[in-house]
């Protein structure tokens, strides 16, 4: 499974790769926001993208719009993790198309649920 | 001054000399009063002139409904925020404290039993060690590797609380910037306070950011209206009743 790690905060994008590591998840990638991202993930075969939303240059939610246009993307599963928390926001997400919506600060526990449940669902 | 004034004062002046030469104090005191009368009502002029222009100014300023928000609202909000930051590392630094303390005494306890069976094994191993020794030491290996075992699973437990405490760096950076784009707020409101004083006021350049998130929510600040998650339960139900 190939991850790729989208935070412009290093400290978070270190955080979230251990503890894909301690779930068995070791070939992860990270990108510090869309603009660097997108590219990474149209030329490789990645099979899952954990991103932030508020990144300088291009933010996690329209990260997640061009993904879902781009036709050989469109089916990546995208989990959220933001300190983003408005009620509008969370509904934006789901609108655009994601699969998971973490909040910030999370605990090592609900990331693993809710990465269970993002690919429950795919496989399902 | 006007030509006509300095011709007006020019003739005061010419009757307060003929006054004096003939040494008429009542129309020499009033000529004077005459002269400094109309410098007062130049002055007085004047001054209105500048107030006038600072009374506008003032509500221009006052209008401007960004600086008034700053003072009203996001000051005040502001103080909240970096008590949340030192709340927020004060945790972090606590909890990371406390799972440090918690495992050096469990890795301490590990290495002396490992250095005392690695003994005891080093003498087996020279043929030195009585057949009940022998028997007693498995019975210590076998408890050491349970121990291990628990011991670990503890330390594991234990680092990557330490890891999910470092998470604090980026909430609290975020809060920090929107700080210090108040404080920048703050410096170009001053700067057009002090241009305003200086008769000059500068229009206000627009915000050109794009539309703002709202970011990192702090407890007691943004959580007030009824529109935000305040746990990760919050949004679970939200997504659930859109039918995720």
């Amino acid at each position: 499974m190939k991850i790729l790690v989208v935070d412009d905060f290093s400290t978070m994008r270190r955080i979230v790769k251990n503890l894909l590591r301690d779930l068995g998840f070791t070939n992860t990638f990270e990108a510090d926001n869309g603009k660097t991202a997108l590219p990474m993930l149209q030329s490789g075969d990645f099979d899952f993208l954990v991103t932030d939303w508020n990144m300088p240059g291009m933010t996690g939610i329209d990260l997640l719009k061009a993904v879902r246009a781009d036709p050989k993307l469109a089916k990546l599963p995208v989990l959220m993790v933001t300190a983003e928390a408005k009620r509008e926001q969370i509904i934006l997400a789901a609108q655009t198309g994601v699969n998971g919506y973490v909040i910030k600060p999370f605990t090592a526990i609900t990331l693993k649920e809710k990465i269970d449940k993002v690919f429950e669902r795919i496989e399902g | 001054m006007t030509e006509q004034d300095q011709e007006i004062q020019l003739l005061l002046a010419k009757k307060l000399v003929q006054a004096l030469e003939i040494n008429d104090e009542v129309a020499a005191d009033e000529i004077f009063s005459e002269i400094s009368g109309s410098r007062e009502s130049a002055l007085f002029q004047e001054v209105g002139r500048l107030t006038r222009q600072l009374h506008d100014s003032m509500n221009n300023f006052s209008l401007d409904a960004k600086m008034t928000e700053l003072t009203a609202n996001d000051i005040p909000d502001a103080k909240e925020r970096l008590h949340y930051v030192i709340t927020m590392t004060e945790q972090a630094a606590n909890s990371t404290l406390g799972v440090v303390e918690d495992l050096l005494p469990i890795s301490n306890d590990l290495n002396e039993k490992a250095t005392e069976l690695s003994d005891k094994w080093d003498r087996f191993l020279a043929k030195d060690m009585p057949f009940q020794e022998f028997k007693e030491m498995s019975g210590d290996i076998t408890a050491y590797f349970l121990q291990t075992k628990n011991d670990l699973s503890s330390v594991q437990t234990g680092l990557t609380d330490i890891l999910m405490a470092q998470s604090f760096q980026d909430i609290t950076g975020q809060i920090i910037k929107k700080v210090i784009t108040l404080v920048e707020d703050l410096e170009k409101g001053m700067v057009s306070l002090v241009s305003i004083s200086g008769g000059q006021l500068k229009k206000k350049s627009k915000n050109t950011d794009t539309a703002e998130l709202p970011g990192p929510v702090v407890p007691g600040v943004d959580d007030k209206s009824n529109d935000v998650a305040k746990k990760q339960d919050d949004v679970d139900d939200l997504l659930s009743s859109l039918g995720f």
